[in-house]
C-alpha cells in the first residue's frame, strides 16, 4: 500500500443538495506521497468542494476518492473523522486557529481525534515546541492565546498544527492569501522546508500563480474539474 | 484539552454567558428560595405548637378544635365542664394540664383566659418557649399579657388599661372591669402573637354581672367585691395536656374520646396540624408552580442564547471538523457547554440564596416569625439542582442538533 498515492481520484460525481448547489466532476486525478500541488484556480471554480470531498466530510454520489489507498466512502462516519485526523494535516486561508485555546492546544488539537497521529508525535509537547522553533515562531509562544497572536504567526502556528505527528498529507486552502507578499515568501520557505523534512504531499489551492516554481507540478483547476451550475 | 477548550470558548463569550449564568443562578435562587420559604413555612406551621401531647376540648372535629384553641379561628361550638376538666387533671398520665377559656375579645384581638402554666407549658418551634419582652406575666386579678403584635397593633405599653369587650367583633364591653397590661410578650410566629392573655379568674371576674351572654341591666359589681368572691370557673374552652410519657398518649386520648360523663374530643396537635395543612397548603403549590416556570424560562434563554451562538460558532466548528472531530464530537461541545452554563449557574444561584438567606432570615423572622434554617443544601435541593442542570442539557440538545447538522452541511469549509 505504501505506493499507493497518497490521494487518487477517479470518474467522481458530486452536487450539492439543494437547487441552488452547484455539482462537480473528476475524471482522475492523483497525488503521489512525497509530491507537492499546486491547484491554481479562481474562487468559485469548486476548490472548496474538491477539498471537502478528499477530507471525507463531503461524499461523492459516484467513483470513488481514495485517501492513502483507501476508499472514503467504504469508512463509517466515525472513522472517516478520524481517518482525516490521522492522514491529513490541513490549513484555511486564515482564522485557522480556536481563538481562546492557547498555541499549544491549538496545535496538539489534531492529535486528540488522531491515536496513532499522536503516538508519531512522541512528546507532544517537544514535537510541538520543535515546529515552532522550525517556523521561525518566537519561543514561549506556546502558553500565549492564539487571539493575540499576528495573522502571520497564526498562519505559521496552523502549519505546526497540520505538520505534527507527521501526517502523510497537508491541504492547505489559499494559505498566504491574508499575508503581505514579504510573508508569503517566508511562510513558503518554511511550510516547504518542513514538508521536504517529513515528506508529506502537500495540496495548495490558490489563485497566485507566481508561486508555481516552488511545487513539483501545477495542476489548473478548469482542467481537472469540470463544474456543472444549474440552469437558473 | 476538550474541556479546557470548551471553557476558553465560553470565556471568550464571556458577557452572553454570564447573562445566561446569571438567568439561571436566579431562577435557581428564586425556586431554591421558594422551596425554602414552602418548607419553612410548613414548619413553622407545624412548630405553631410543641411539647403539647394532646389537646382537649367539646366534641367536634379535630381541625376545627385545633382552629379555635390554637390559631384563635372560629369559635367552640361547645364547653367542656370544670368538673371534667378537673377529672382529666387527676388522671395518673396527665403530668400537666393548661386551660384555656376563650370567647372574649379585645379590638380585632382574642382574649384568652389561661393560668400561669400557659407560659411555662405552651411551646413552639421544638422547644422554644414563650419570653416576655417587657413588663411580666399577670399577678393581679386584672393583669394581662399581650402577644407582641397586639403591643405594635394598638401601641400599647406597659400600663395601658385594656377594656375587653364581650364576645368577638362585639360593641358591648366589660367596660366595667378594665385591665392593665402587665407584660408583652416576644415576637412567636405563632398565633400568641395576636392573643391577649389573662388569668382564668379573670374570664370569670368580667362575668360576673352578666347571664345567658347578656348584662344583667342596672347590675355592677365593684371590682375589691369581685376580688373576693369565688372565681373558679364552671368551664373552659379547651385544655393542653402533657403526659407523663409518650407512650401513654394514645391511651389517654381514648379514655377522654370515651369520657361518659362529657362528650369530649382530644387530639394530637401534630396530627391535626398535618391535617389542617392540607387545606391551607394550596397555596405553596401555586408557589411552587410559578417558580418550575421562572426556571423553565430560564432554560428557555439558555436555549436562544446556544441557537444565537452559532452562526458566529461555524467557523470554531468548522476548524473541529477539519481535525477530525465527528460531528458527534460537536453535539458534545454544544451539551457540555450548556452543562457547565447550568452548573454554574445552578451553583451561583446556590450561593445566591444562602447570601440571600443569610442576609433576610432575621428580617423574616421578626417580621413574619417564619424561621428560614440554614443548613447544607438537602437531598432534594441537590435533586432540584441536578434536575436543573440535567434539564439544561436536554434543551440544549435542540440547538446542538442543529449544530451537528450545520456541521455536517459545512464540512471544513465555512464561506466567510
Amino acid at each position: 500500500m505504501s505506493v499507493a498515492p497518497i490521494i487518487s481520484l477517479q470518474d467522481v460525481q458530486f452536487r450539492w443538495p439543494g437547487r441552488a448547489g452547484f455539482g462537480l466532476s473528476v475524471q482522475q486525478f492523483e497525488l503521489a506521497r512525497g509530491e507537492a500541488v499546486l491547484l491554481l484556480g479562481a474562487s468559485g471554480s469548486g476548490k472548496s468542494t474538491l477539498l471537502s470531498l478528499i477530507g471525507g466530510t463531503v461524499l461523492a454520489s459516484q467513483g470513488t476518492v481514495r485517501v492513502a489507498g483507501e476508499d472514503i466512502a467504504s469508512l463509517p462516519g466515525g472513522q472517516r473523522d478520524r481517518f482525516r485526523a490521522e492522514q491529513i494535516g490541513m490549513i484555511f486561508q486564515q482564522f485557522n486557529l480556536l481563538p481562546f485555546g492557547s498555541v499549544l492546544d491549538n496545535i496538539t488539537l489534531p492529535l486528540r481525534f488522531a491515536p496513532e497521529r499522536r503516538k508519531r508525535a512522541g512528546d507532544v509537547q517537544r514535537a510541538a515546541a520543535g515546529l515552532c522553533a522550525a517556523l521561525a515562531l518566537p519561543e514561549g509562544l506556546l502558553t500565549a492565546k492564539a487571539a493575540t497572536l499576528s495573522v502571520g504567526q497564526q498562519q505559521r502556528v496552523a502549519v505546526a498544527r497540520a505538520l505534527i505527528g507527521t501526517p502523510p498529507l497537508l491541504i492547505a486552502d489559499e494559505p498566504t492569501s491574508a499575508l503581505d507578499e514579504t510573508a508569503q515568501g517566508q511562510f513558503l520557505d518554511l511550510m516547504f522546508q518542513q514538508i521536504r523534512a517529513q515528506r508529506s504531499g502537500l495540496l495548495m489551492v490558490s489563485h497566485d500563480p507566481r508561486m508555481a516554481d516552488r511545487f513539483d507540478r501545477v495542476v489548473e483547476m478548469a482542467d481537472l474539474v469540470h463544474v456543472e451550475r444549474p440552469a437558473a | 484539552m476538550i474541556l479546557r477548550l470548551a471553557f476558553g470558548s465560553l470565556l471568550a463569550r464571556a458577557l452572553t454567558v454570564t447573562m445566561t449564568v446569571l438567568a439561571i443562578a436566579l431562577s435557581v435562587a428564586l425556586f431554591l428560595g421558594v422551596e425554602k420559604v414552602r418548607t419553612g413555612a410548613k414548619a413553622s406551621f407545624a412548630d405553631t405548637i410543641s411539647g403539647t401531647d394532646l389537646i382537649v376540648g367539646a366534641r367536634s372535629g379535630s381541625v376545627q378544635l385545633l382552629l379555635y384553641s390554637v390559631f384563635r379561628i372560629g369559635n367552640a361550638t361547645n364547653n367542656v365542664t370544670w368538673q371534667s376538666y378537673l377529672d382529666i387533671a387527676a388522671r395518673p398520665e396527665v403530668d400537666w394540664i393548661v386551660p384555656i377559656s376563650l370567647g372574649d375579645s379585645h379590638r380585632q384581638f382574642r382574649v384568652m383566659g389561661t393560668t400561669l402554666g400557659f407560659f411555662e407549658h405552651y411551646k413552639y418551634r421544638r422547644d422554644r418557649g414563650l419570653q416576655v419582652a417587657e413588663g411580666k406575666l399577670m399577678a393581679d386579678l386584672f393583669d394581662t399579657v399581650i402577644g407582641a403584635d397586639v403591643a405594635q397593633a394598638l401601641g400599647y405599653q406597659i400600663g395601658d388599661p385594656i377594656v375587653v369587650a364581650h364576645g368577638i367583633a362585639s360593641f358591648t364591653e366589660h367596660k366595667d372591669q378594665p385591665f392593665r397590661v402587665a407584660g408583652i410578650l416576644e415576637k412567636t410566629g405563632t398565633p400568641v402573637d395576636r392573643t391577649v392573655i389573662v388569668s382564668l379568674q379573670a374570664i370569670e371576674a368580667i362575668h360576673v354581672d352578666w347571664q345567658s351572654g347578656a348584662k344583667i341591666p342596672g347590675k355592677t359589681t365593684p371590682a375589691d367585691q369581685i376580688r373576693q368572691m369565688d372565681l373558679t370557673p364552671k368551664a373552659v374552652t379547651a385544655a393542653l395536656v402533657g403526659v407523663t410519657s409518650p407512650l401513654k398518649t394514645f391511651a389517654l386520648q381514648r379514655r377522654i374520646n370515651t369520657y361518659p360523663e362529657e362528650p369530649l374530643l382530644a387530639i394530637l396537635p401534630g396530627v391535626a396540624l398535618q391535617e389542617l395543612w392540607g387545606i391551607v397548603g394550596l397555596a405553596e403549590t401555586a408557589l411552587l408552580a410559578v417558580s418550575v416556570m421562572v426556571v423553565i424560562t430560564a432554560l428557555i434563554g439558555l436555549m436562544a442564547t446556544l441557537f444565537a451562538s452559532l452562526n458566529e460558532r461555524r467557523r470554531e466548528m468548522a476548524i473541529y471538523r477539519a481535525m477530525g472531530a465527528s460531528p458527534r464530537v460537536i453535539l458534545g461541545l454544544l451539551v457540555l457547554e450548556a452543562l457547565m452554563t447550568t452548573l454554574l449557574g445552578a451553583l451561583l444561584g446556590l450561593a445566591m440564596l444562602y447570601l440571600g438567606l443569610w442576609i433576610a432570615q432575621p428580617l423574616v423572622d421578626s417580621a413574619f416569625g417564619l424561621y428560614l434554617p440554614i443548613e447544607p443544601p438537602g437531598l432534594r435541593e441537590l435533586g432540584v439542582l441536578a434536575g436543573v442542570i440535567a434539564a439544561g442539557a436536554i434543551v440544549s440538545m435542540l440547538p446542538a442538533l442543529r449544530a451537528y447538522r450545520l456541521s455536517l452541511a459545512d464540512g471544513m469549509m465555512v464561506k466567510t
